[in-house]
């Protein structure tokens, strides 16, 4: 019998910080243009000290300017949708919800791109149009949410394949929306079809937005991470949680908020990445277990490890050209959503 | 569980473990339902789907109480009505004077446990972090498990005699393992009023009879107030203190056992030929003769 202790949540949070750090080196190194390890070691410890004009200007265009910002950008998404992944399991009660699957992750591009589409006919001052975008992702999450939820209930009771499907029709449903959005009216901003559809880390981020992806995803995280025990008990469904003193409508509410936040925020900068907030909560489950008070934050180190290796892998793969990011998920996270689903079935 | 020295936390624990349940004076009334009606209701427009009548009857501690009746005859919407899950339409239910629906979840959780029918995980637990979750609403949101919390689920664990189950998967427990790990998480809650809606359904003859003379102990020993809705009349002859028959919404008697079972009535309620003798405890013994008195009508 031993139960969690913050030393020992601590400690393995410290672990996987230390192969992010790993990872982002990795990440770092790995591009179109070689970088020696020994090289970036000695470089990163300069810029650390301050000495970053040593460096020569294609290095650190390429490295920090180019490289590093991506990186962060996918530690951050990363982050987010496994959060977002792991409640939404929780909550739901299913195993396979993930807001790409659910379709929160169209819904908050359909949101986003409506609202580039508002920015260009409003005269906006430069921080409420970087606003805009993921405003209109986190409603557009929210709105696909609350939707399949109520699909996916049947006699007051959620229905796990009920749900599934729901999910999965609000996915075709928003793509052919998102499709005709972008057929039909000219984005002069950013994102192709791709972007939205599958997902990539490429586009640079508006500074402006760089604030409100932190705040945001530190804001809504932790308020997912004080429902971390009422999750737990929420696995053995909600009559019983409810009996064990669990505010239902309360988790409910911050769950929903928080994981649309999440999931806006994510999709407003790297549009929908699938498969991320399914596969980075099972690999962490296995490792660590279900409580969520350590599942939440490994969850969301785990996310981005993931989400900075799958991206070095689409710069490289095929390089000098890229493919999306949301590609690479995809092929890794298809298989093991078809795994899991076999496994429930048996 | 290791001894312990009358002042370690380990003996002060233990003592709170039993003291909400054994504090109360027996002869006092711990749960009243004064005249409580429910109506399901699924559309304004419509009429209601299910109505239980006005219903009355009265636990004290340390007393078991057995919900009676045939499917669909409100055992388990009065159960719900019982635990504060739903606000009667009229009437009261008040456990120590408290209105069970009008507290808050974190309350109710402190003084009623409820065991239901089954209990599905969506993910694999071990024993002891199941039993530990009804420590839950016993602290903050974010805390950590205390010392305390540890000794009260090993003594919930050891009071239904599974405390050797302890390290074990959830998922890897026969059917009387688990009710009686799911009864454990309960007592972990130290609550006054232990609710059980069917715990035997899934169980063979020797588990249901360990399990309820489980009950039968916690409630004399511990001065719980039990409330359990079965299916099994000789289960609830053999152990309940107070029996309570229901049929179609409405509570057709209370009282003891020999008072409620009797064969007119138990036939009329469950629409079969029974024999009902009473045992070399004093208490009826009640077998099934043939199938429905409705088919043997028209057989006959």
């Amino acid at each position: 019998m031993k139960p969690l202790t913050l030393r020992s949540l601590l400690i393995r949070c410290g672990i996987l910080a230390a192969v992010l750090f790993v990872s982002v080196f990795i990440a770092l190194k790995l591009g179109a243009v070689p970088v020696s390890l020994y090289g970036l070691g000695r470089d990163l410890i300069r810029v650390a000290m301050g000495y970053s004009s040593d460096l020569s200007t294609d290095y650190r265009l390429i490295v920090f300017d180019i490289r590093m910002p991506r990186i962060l950008l996918a530690i951050f998404v990363g982050a987010s949708l496994s959060v977002a992944g792991t409640s939404f399991q929780a909550l739901l009660r299913n195993p396979l919800a993930d807001p790409y699957v659910l379709g929160v992750s169209s819904g908050s591009a359909v949101g986003a791109i409506l609202a580039l589409i508002a920015a260009q006919h409003m005269d906006l001052p430069p921080l409420a149009a970087g606003l805009l975008t993921p405003f209109g992702a986190f409603v557009g999450g929210m709105a696909t949410i609350a939707a399949v939820y109520y699909l996916g209930r049947r006699e007051g009771q959620i229905e796990s394949g009920t749900l599934l499907l729901a999910g999965i029709i609000c996915v075709s449903f928003l793509s052919g929306i998102i499709t005709f959005l972008l057929n039909t009216l000219s984005l002069r901003d950013r994102g192709g079809m791709s972007f939205w559809l599958l997902g990539e880390l490429g586009t640079p981020l508006p500074s402006s937005l760089r604030w409100v992806l932190v705040i945001g995803f530190f804001a809504a995280a932790a308020a997912i991470y004080t429902t971390a025990s009422d999750l737990n008990l929420l696995l053995s469904g909600e009559q019983e949680a409810m009996h064990l003193g669990v505010d239902i409508d309360r988790v409910r509410l911050v769950v929903y908020i928080g994981a649309s936040v999440l999931t806006g925020l994510a999709v407003s900068v790297s549009g929908a990445i699938g498969f991320v907030g399914l596969l980075v909560p099972h690999i962490m489950r296995s490792i660590f277990g279900p409580d969520h008070r350590i599942l939440l934050p490994t969850a969301a180190l785990g996310g981005a490890i993931v989400l900075v290796l799958a991206d070095a892998l689409a710069r490289t793969v095929v390089a000098p050209t890229e493919i999306p990011v949301g590609a690479v998920t995809a092929i890794v996270g298809a298989p093991l959503f078809i795994y899991v689903l076999r496994r429930r079935a048996a | 569980m290791s001894a312990s020295t009358p002042n370690s936390p380990a003996s002060s624990a233990a003592a709170h473990f039993a003291a909400a349940a054994v504090s109360a004076p027996a002869n006092e009334v711990r749960l009243s339902v004064e005249q409580a009606s429910y109506s399901y209701v699924p559309n304004p427009s419509q009429a209601p789907l299910f109505t239980l009548e006005a219903t009355s009857f009265q636990a004290r501690p340390g007393e078991l109480v057995a919900i009676l009746g045939p499917n669909a005859s409100g055992k388990s919407t009065l159960l719900k009505l019982v635990s504060g899950a739903l606000r009667p339409l009229s009437g009261r239910v008040l456990l120590n004077g408290f209105h069970t629906g009008n507290l808050d979840p974190r309350t109710r959780a402190q003084r009623i446990a409820v065991v239901q029918q089954e209990s599905r995980l969506l993910f694999p637990s071990r024993v002891w972090e199941f039993v530990l979750q009804g420590r839950h609403a016993h602290g903050r949101s974010l805390r950590f498990e205390s010392a305390d919390d540890i000794i009260i689920a090993r003594g919930a664990l050891a009071r239904v005699g599974a405390e050797h189950l302890l390290d074990r998967w959830m998922d890897q427990l026969s059917g009387g393992e688990k009710q009686r790990v799911i009864l454990a998480r309960a007592l972990a809650q130290q609550p006054l009023l232990l609710l059980l809606d069917e715990p035997t359904l899934h169980l063979d003859v020797g588990a249901q009879m360990d399990f309820l003379e489980v009950l039968r102990r916690l409630a004399a020993q511990n001065h719980y107030t039990i409330v359990v809705v079965t299916h099994e009349l000789n289960l609830a002859a053999e152990y309940a203190d107070q029996v309570v028959l229901m049929q179609r919404g409405k509570v057709l008697r209370t009282g003891s056992a020999a008072v409620v079972m009797q064969r007119e009535i138990l036939e009329q309620v469950f629409q079969a030929s029974l024999s009902v003798e009473i045992g070399a405890s004093g208490r009826p013994r009640i077998t099934v003769l043939s199938g429905t008195l409705g088919k043997q009508g028209t057989s006959r």
